[in-house]
């Protein structure tokens, strides 16, 4: 059985961010990046899926620039078999339809059985990648799962709705899942599978010879929320932040008698 | 403007968020038509068309078929705009719509500025004010974000539909959350741990604090998949929706869906080492700080 998961780069979301020139996205230099969490859950499961089947072929693919195989390696260092990074250097202007689009073009015609993506990723966050890619491969997708099992052929998952109440759902392969946060326990690669990953194919493939169609949209401008100002911002020595907390909550509540 | 607005079903009853679709349709100036997946039985009070296709064939969850019913009516009404809620049934069906539709999708609207729809980026820390290309939008919009409108109490004008469609996704019915233990949504004072406390140890340090203090302690989502904290004290979306009159947030970010579940809390103290953490949006006060220096300071100051 063919697997497909497919991973994002994105910066640490602690990161001090800042405003790119064409005041269009984050500026993306000095940034930590690191895999998208929702794709940890979904390399996690499509790995233990392998592990199950024994007989299948695992392709991690991720679409942006050189550093990007960083994250490929890590994926790869998880226990995917192969990796294919499709190189593009301008993937932070791309909008989903495009990197749907140029995933579809990729995995046209190699017969992936079951594939996996993040619910969203978590710094654009639109949740539509992993649906768009189902509907360019005509395949039935399934969203936010947060448990999932295979057995000769169907798929049961459980999908997460709100207030935690979750959707039982059976669904035949080929078939595409979105994976949400807590599916599984996530592995830590192993010093020797680190070592064998960096053995591992790694394909390159330019982002020009995958990608046919034209942008659905375009962002105008982005910018740091405003400050709503009425909150407080205490600094300084522990100490006296706890005084003056312990007397802000005295003062402003009714909690501290 | 003509805007198509998606209503959902949930367990038999049909939710509120269709409100909210409204108000925001009404705030973009345009004409609105409802889509349901429902019964005639519950029927949200509407001056307008409502495009009413039968749970009991359709089923309350079965993308395809309910992709293909909307898709039938934009066909007929052809809409500028075709507006979900951002919710687990919204976020799945809206890029399916959109890709029948070739429309551009824009996801998770929290606000629109001179007609131009903003969405956050990196958890609320930044917003994007998005243009579509093309003249069919589709959206979602965060929950919350756009109020409500005055209900009227006239019911809509029903305009019956159906497909012969099956689908390929099988529903199996509802497992409810996992219940028992506390529940926050009573407790006065909650101190709650997010990833932040960096390991399963430090919660001691929350709990303490939370005892210090006379409440309970919650955990933000991370914690809880990590299973350091039991899930019935997650708060958020997909936890429990809490209102107490002190809410501690120590090491949490403030991602909405986890300020969805705390944000009617009377006062808000965030503990962060990030200044810039979305959490201090909404905090009354914001310690900057390290929590496992600060946060036994605090407890051993409270217990003197
Ligand atoms: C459909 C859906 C439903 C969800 N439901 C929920 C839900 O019900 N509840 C929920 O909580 N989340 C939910 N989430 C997840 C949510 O999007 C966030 O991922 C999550 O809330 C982040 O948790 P966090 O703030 O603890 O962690 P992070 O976002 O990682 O934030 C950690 C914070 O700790 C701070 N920090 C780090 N070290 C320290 C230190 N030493 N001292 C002080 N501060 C420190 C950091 O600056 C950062 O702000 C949901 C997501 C989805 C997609
Ligand atoms: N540049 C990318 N390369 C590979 N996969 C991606 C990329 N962007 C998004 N995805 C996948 O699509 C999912 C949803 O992303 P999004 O639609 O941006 O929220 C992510 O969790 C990834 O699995």
């Amino acid at each position: 059985m063919n697997i497909l998961v497919c991973v994002k780069q994105v910066p640490d979301m602690e990161s001090k961010f800042k405003i790119n020139a064409a005041g269009t996205w984050y500026d993306i230099t000095d940034l930590a990046w690191r895999m998208n969490e929702y794709d940890e859950y979904a390399v996690e499961q499509a790995v233990r899926l392998k592990e199950q089947l024994g007989d299948a072929d695992l392709t991690v693919i991720s679409i942006g620039p050189a550093k990007v195989t960083e994250t490929i390696k890590k994926a790869l260092a998880m226990g995917c078999d192969r990796g294919v990074h499709i190189v593009d250097e301008a993937v932070a202007g791309r909008e989903p339809y495009e990197i749907a689009s140029a995933i579809a073009a990729f995995a046209a015609g190699k017969e992936f059985a079951v594939i996996f993506t993040g619910m969203q990723s978590q710094d654009r966050g639109s949740a539509q990648v992993g649906v768009l890619l189902g509907e360019m491969l005509s395949l039935p997708s399934v969203t936010t799962i947060v448990d999932f099992a295979y057995a000769d052929g169907t798929a049961v998952v459980k999908r997460e709705l709100e207030g935690g109440i979750k959707a039982r759902i059976k669904v035949a392969v080929p078939a595409l899942f979105t994976c949400q946060l807590g599916l599984n326990t996530v592995r830590y690669p192993t010093l020797p599978n680190i070592m064998k990953a960096k053995k591992k194919e790694l394909l390159a493939v330019p982002m020009a010879e995958l990608l046919s169609v034209e942008p659905r949209q375009e962002t105008v401008k982005i910018s740091f929320p405003e400050k709503k100002g009425s909150g407080l911002i205490l600094e300084g020595d522990p100490a006296e932040l706890a005084d003056k907390l312990i007397r802000i909550l005295k003062d402003k509540t009714g909690v501290l008698a | 403007m003509k805007a198509l607005l998606i209503a959902e079903y949930r367990d038999g009853k049909l939710l509120d968020s269709v409100y909210e679709l409204i108000a925001f349709a009404e705030q973009m100036g345009a004409e609105s038509s409802l889509f349901l997946v429902g019964s005639g039985e519950a029927l949200p009070g509407f001056n307008g068309d409502l495009y009413l296709a039968d749970i009991a064939r359709h089923g309350e969850f079965n993308p395809e078929v309910h992709k293909e019913l909307i898709l039938g009516v934009a066909k007929q009404l052809q809409p500028g705009l075709v507006v979900f809620s951002h919710s687990s049934y919204g976020w799945d069906l809206a890029p399916r719509v959109a890709f029948g539709l070739k429309a551009a999708q824009i996801s998770e609207v929290v606000a629109v500025v001179d007609g131009v729809p903003v969405v956050p980026v990196c958890n609320g820390k930044m917003r994007r004010e998005v243009k579509a290309k093309t003249e069919l939008r589709v959206m979602t919009l965060q929950a919350g974000a756009f109020g409500l409108p005055e209900i009227p109490a006239t019911a809509p004008q029903v305009i019956p539909i159906d497909t012969s469609l099956s689908g390929r996704i099988s529903f199996d019915g509802y497992e409810e959350a996992e219940k028992g233990g506390v529940d926050l949504s009573k407790a006065e004072i909650i101190v709650s741990a997010g990833r932040g406390i960096g390991k399963p140890e430090n919660v001691a340090i929350i709990r303490d604090l939370a005892k210090a203090l006379g409440g309970e302690y919650g955990a933000s989502r991370p914690v809880v998949d990590a299973e350091w904290v039991e899930h019935n004290r997650q708060v958020g979306t997909t936890g429990q929706s809490v209102s107490p009159k002190l809410y501690v947030a120590c090491g949490i970010s403030g991602a909405i869906q986890h300020l969805a579940g705390m944000k009617r809390s009377e006062f808000v103290v965030a503990i962060n080492t990030d200044k810039d953490a979305p959490i201090g949006e909404i905090a009354d006060v914001l310690v900057v700080a390290d929590l496992k220096q600060f946060v036994p300071v605090l407890t051993e100051k409270l217990q003197k």
